[in-house]
């Protein structure tokens, strides 16, 4: 069936066609004429105001549900201002299409008024791009690029269309086949690699399941609960995996890596088998790679090839979905098990015991001022696992990540391989728009909030009633703690002095949000219950916290994380283990 | 350090060169030559590029090369198991005093020439990396002007085919439901 239209339709056709119900973006010259079949769809655009806070959404709204999100912007500035988001969609395996307009086709590449090269700009970091000139493509590169987004690992595809394109006219037809013969995301794992993996599970005595977040990705936490109870070893979860295993299991040992747990960090040097599964032995997590769990084998999952053995050899690489592959992995290591297997208990006792000498904790400040952990800690008994945490990042995004429990699967959402700040606003204004029931806290740092905090007009605009926590130490934390360890207490640019300005509750209140204040650890219950009751609104609280807190456990970037400390120049004490 | 031959079969589209030469860069990955034409089929071009894996393993390479949506085929072409050429134009100097001497050297290669004026002349010559080499160490002697040379190409010999073994493209179905389909 088709029929004639201009380009814009047909790119709204094809968009809602895709099965699009929400996108984020700011209207402008190149891609004005999409606008106004715009007016007229089914589709709900979230008019933003800034187009990072667009991209930053999109992720947030496909983090919540595992649907495709979509972001639009003109060309040039609105094009580039889409490419941090999308470098962040990149790295966190998040499924994205942009759509962004270009100049009109005969003056591309003439430098013409708002012309970038957005398509070639953005190669690095999406999975696959388009620069449309011709109308007629428009639907099968939309198709095209849903499907991209949207199977496989997932990651953001851009579609550049030029504005000639958008008003010329054009038959619609939806493809009902597409054609991609370099595309075949691999699902079913192989039959022997899986029968290898269960032969040296059954071997292991010391096993631990290393999981990132493809478990996430792939909806796969039912099938991670029997595994891991199939096996009995610890479990870990990266800071993209929290949430895929429930922090209250008991075999649950925390997150690894730079800001991990002794425990986790721990079972992961000392295992002899790691089961590893949709994680990318990211250097956040290894520290220095030469000495990351020297003794263990490798089992690397994942759906893709190229993970694997990119930082570590992988003794039985299974390339697979990984919903298909833990599916088969379990009769797979049933069958081995009736078999006989090695005994766990020794690992299991002096693993346990290690992880309850040293829990997570901090100290409250001497001088009864706020403890961020102490916030954090709070926010989380009092709203509860069924909502959604978003950090920006930074010292508060670690302290988000160790001290709320997390229970279940997309509820935790952060920037984790690029590490933007300012992420938490708009992916928590998107998150709130995919799932507008869930109580959503953004738990972002003072120097965060200042890069993005606008979009809490288009939350107030638009019913979108976040909460947001500022965690205000009047510093760039995380940076600061750097300078506090690493050199010597020179503090180079990191005082923002936030405390005085800007006012946040002034801020807020002018953005059309309810603003609170909180320095005293004895009126923290009361002001996140206030919040949780403001349901109408977004919520910005100013907790105004102890400044020189730190992030403990730490292991310093590039060195073994055999040198973890609990606090600072503080190791465990590893002569009264027995590992 | 080994160097491997690589014959990449890419969809005829704009940006693919880009995007391949992006990926070697930002990825550190070393390329000493890379030469691009069109195949049997119009919808196809064939890349055949030439990398020093030092670093990285080969197998990496492939694999990230490979996730490109715009790549179809990679195959290593081992030197045992295929026909390897580079192209070389070369202008020396040169007069009718040693035109004899050149010819000799052009007999033993099999090279010719193909444009010559009073005091200089331009030799074609095919072959692989090695004939080339020593060709240019022969013509040395008469004094290189100028020369022009193209990244290797190569195919693999006998009867076979990378795009009859690999071509049985796929068509995905799309659904009126949408992305829905897309997950899980």
């Amino acid at each position: 069936m088709s029929r004639k239209m201009s380009g814009a339709s047909s790119l709204v056709q094809s968009l809602e066609s895709a099965g699009v119900d929400v996108m984020f973006g700011i209207p402008g010259g190149a891609i004005l004429p999409a606008y106004d079949p715009i007016f007229d769809s089914s589709i709900r655009h979230i008019l933003v105001r800034h187009e990072q806070g667009a991209g930053h959404a999109a992720t947030g709204y496909a983090q919540v549900t595992g649907r495709v999100g979509v972001c639009i912007a003109t060309s040039g500035p609105g094009a580039t201002n889409l490419v941090t988001p999308l470098a962040d969609a990149a790295m966190d395996s998040v499924p994205l299409v942009a759509i962004t307009g270009q100049v009109p086709s005969a003056a591309i590449g003439t430098d013409a008024f708002q012309e970038a090269d957005i398509r070639g700009i953005t190669m690095p970091f999406t999975k696959h791009n388009y620069l449309i000139t011709d109308p007629n493509d428009i639907p099968r590169a939309i198709a095209e690029a849903f499907y991209i987004a949207g199977t496989g690992r997932p990651g953001p595809v851009l579609v550049d269309i030029a504005k000639d394109a958008l008003q010329k006219e054009t038959d619609f037809v939806w493809p009902s086949q597409l054609s991609l013969p370099g595309y075949h995301p691999q699902l079913e794992p192989e039959n022997q690699a899986i029968k290898d993996a269960a032969a040296l599970i059954a071997q292991s005595s010391k096993p631990v399941l290393y999981v990132g977040g493809g478990v996430i990705k792939a909806n796969a936490s039912k099938e991670l609960m029997q595994l891991a109870e199939l096996v009995g070893a610890p479990v870990v979860t990266t800071l993209m995996a929290l949430g895929s295993f429930p922090d209250s299991h008991p075999q649950h040992f925390g997150m690894p890596g730079m800001h991990g747990t002794v425990g986790a960090v721990t079972a992961l040097q000392k295992a002899d088998l790691l089961i590893t599964l949709g994680a990318r032995f990211d250097d956040r997590v290894t520290g220095k790679l030469s000495t990351f769990a020297v003794n263990a084998k490798v089992i690397h999952a994942d759906i893709d090839p190229a993970e694997i053995g990119k930082n570590r050899f992988a003794d039985v690489p299974v390339v697979g979905d990984l919903k298909h592959t833990i599916s088969a992995l379990i009769p797979a290591i049933k069958a081995e098990f009736a078999k006989g297997r090695a005994d766990l208990a020794p690992w299991l006792a002096s693993m346990n015991k290690l992880r309850a000498t040293y829990p997570l904790g901090y100290d409250a400040p001497k001088d009864g001022s706020l403890s961020p952990q102490y916030v954090i800690e709070r926010i989380s008994a009092l709203t509860g696992p069924e909502a959604i945490y978003v950090a920006g990042v930074g010292q508060h995004q670690m302290w988000a990540a160790q001290f709320v429990k997390y229970e279940n699967p997309r509820t935790w959402l952060n920037s984790g391989g690029l590490g933007t700040m300012g992420y938490a606003v708009p992916a928590a204004m998107g998150a709130k728009v995919g799932a507008p029931d869930a109580t959503v806290w953004a738990i972002d740092g003072d120097g965060c909030f200042q890069m993005t905090n606008q979009e809490l007009v288009t939350c107030a605009l638009n019913n979108i009633p976040i909460k947001v926590a500022i965690i205000n130490n009047e510093s760039l934390g995380m940076v600061r703690q750097w300078q506090t360890l690493f050199y010597e207490g020179r503090y180079s640019n990191t005082n923002l002095e936030s405390k005085r300005v800007p006012d946040f509750v002034k801020l807020a209140d002018a953005m059309g949000c309810v603003g609170l204040t909180c320095d005293r650890p004895e009126d923290v219950d009361a002001i996140i219950k206030k919040a949780n009751a403001i349901n109408d609104q977004p919520v910005v609280v100013d907790f105004r916290v102890f400044r020189d807190a730190m992030v403990w456990p730490m292991v310093a970037a590039g060195t073994s994380n055999d040198d973890i400390k609990i606090a600072r120049e503080m190791a465990p004490d590893w002569d009264s283990q027995e590992l | 350090m080994s160097t491997h031959t690589l014959s990449v079969l890419v969809e005829n589209s704009p940006g693919v060169l880009a995007r391949v030469a992006g990926l070697f860069s930002r990825r550190a990955y070393n390329i000493d030559s890379l030469a691009v034409g069109p195949t049997e089929n119009p919808d196809i071009s064939r890349m055949t590029i030439v990398i020093n894996v030092e670093s990285h393993s080969l197998e990496q390479v492939i694999r990230q090369l490979d996730k490109l949506v715009n790549v179809i085929h990679i195959a290593e072409l081992k030197l045992s198991d295929s026909v390897q050429a580079e192209l070389l134009l070369v202008k020396i100097s040169a007069t009718s005093k040693n035109r004899f001497d050149v010819d000799a050297v052009l007999d033993t290669y099999g090279a010719a020439i193909v444009d010559e004026d009073a005091d200089s002349m331009t030799i074609e010559a095919t072959g692989d990396a090695a004939k080339i080499s020593d060709l240019l160490n022969a013509l040395e002697r008469f004094g290189i002007r100028e020369l022009a040379q193209s990244g290797l190409v190569a195919i693999e010999r006998g009867s076979g085919s990378l795009a009859d073994r690999t071509l049985s493209t796929q068509s995905i179905p799309t659904a009126d439901s949408g992305q829905a389909d897309y997950q899980n």
